[in-house]
């Protein structure tokens, strides 16, 4: 792999990397890895120094947790007073047959 | 609506407690169930044959079993079907539940076997999501970076929208999710299971529980953002 071999490459290399840190349009692929903890040290570390001078992608993150909480506060629908009834029965014959 | 004030009466006569609770409006026993630290005195009280804590256990979950159930099969009244077919299961397995995992985890997962078994829809073969970002490509320029970003809304969106408004706005953006997406939103982000309980009601691999979950998100922002603000219209 000479490629790698020689050090004034690698320099270069790594520069390159650098100034390719995460793209806007990545972070947002990584959203959902960093909420549920899921990235490596260093993808982190790339995505909240993206993050740190990116105000889309801090309003985007924003955007997705509050998706996400709003998505826990739905309440739960009523039952139709068909499903009420069924489910009444059922219960009361598994009653009476304990 | 006092808990501990019924139970005495509960077990020698059981009160009309399905039928009863029909109009309260809101959430009548979400915030007085919390998910684990309840278990083990619904359990109880379940097993005692305390018809209360039965309803309060079907007004909570019974929305979500349903809308869960017919992301595996083909018709509401297939779902309704199955729905209740999960509720005598529990019945039936009260005695034998170990408490190896919440009551929650549990009880969805009776639901999830018993709608792979009636559903029609192939289980496997399905790719792990469907492809697409979680943000139209059109909206960052060659060098990836925003042109269109996303516009300020959270503040508004209470202040703007009620909170049934809002509720419903999710709800038809999660029954719009493709269905494996729709499983684990629903379960994880609704319902509130650890990742880990998804993977396990699911029987599926926890980075493929996180690309579901993430592509499922990110649709909903999106349904968020069309209607609140900012975004393609």
């Amino acid at each position: 792999m000479s490629f790698l071999s020689g050090v004034p490459r690698f320099r270069f290399l790594r520069f390159r990397f650098r100034s390719h840190e995460l793209v806007c349009q990545k972070v947002v692929e990584l959203v959902t890895d960093y909420l549920e903890g899921a990235l490596s040290p260093a993808d982190r570390r790339r995505f909240e120094t993206h993050l740190a001078d990116c105000p889309h992608c801090t309003e985007y993150l924003a955007q997705m947790r509050e998706t996400i909480r709003l998505a826990g506060r739905i309440a739960p629908e009523d039952l139709t007073p068909s499903m009420r009834t069924d489910l009444t029965d059922l219960y009361r014959r598994w009653r009476a047959e304990g | 609506m006092s808990r501990a004030g019924r139970k005495a009466g509960a077990k020698a006569r059981p009160a009309l407690a399905l039928s009863g609770v029909d109009g309260a409006g809101g959430d009548p026993v979400g915030g007085t169930l919390p998910p684990m630290d309840a278990d083990a005195s619904l359990l109880r009280r379940l097993r005692d044959g305390d018809e209360q804590a039965f309803a309060a256990l079907v007004e909570r979950y019974h929305s979500s079993m349903l809308r869960l159930a017919l992301s595996f099969v083909p018709s509401r009244a297939v779902a309704e079907e199955v729905v209740q077919d999960t509720w005598l299961g529990v019945l039936h397995g009260l005695d034998g539940f170990e408490g190896r995992s919440s009551l929650r985890t549990w009880l969805f997962t009776i639901l999830v076997n018993r709608a792979r078994t009636t559903g029609v829809r192939e289980a496997r073969s399905v790719p792990v999501a469907d492809a697409g970002p979680a943000v139209d490509a059109s909206r960052f320029g060659p060098s990836g970076a925003w042109v269109l970003p996303p516009e300020h809304w959270i503040e508004e969106a209470e202040n703007r929208i009620d909170a049934v408004k809002l509720s419903e706005l999710i709800r038809v953006g999660l029954d719009g999710l493709p269905a494996r997406q729709r499983e684990v939103v629903l379960l994880r982000d609704v319902e509130g299971l650890s990742g880990a309980e998804v993977c396990d009601v699911l029987a599926i691999s926890e980075a493929n529980q996180r690309v579901l979950l993430h592509r499922g998100r990110s649709k909903l922002r999106q349904v968020l953002e069309s209607e609140l603000g900012g975004g393609p219209r």
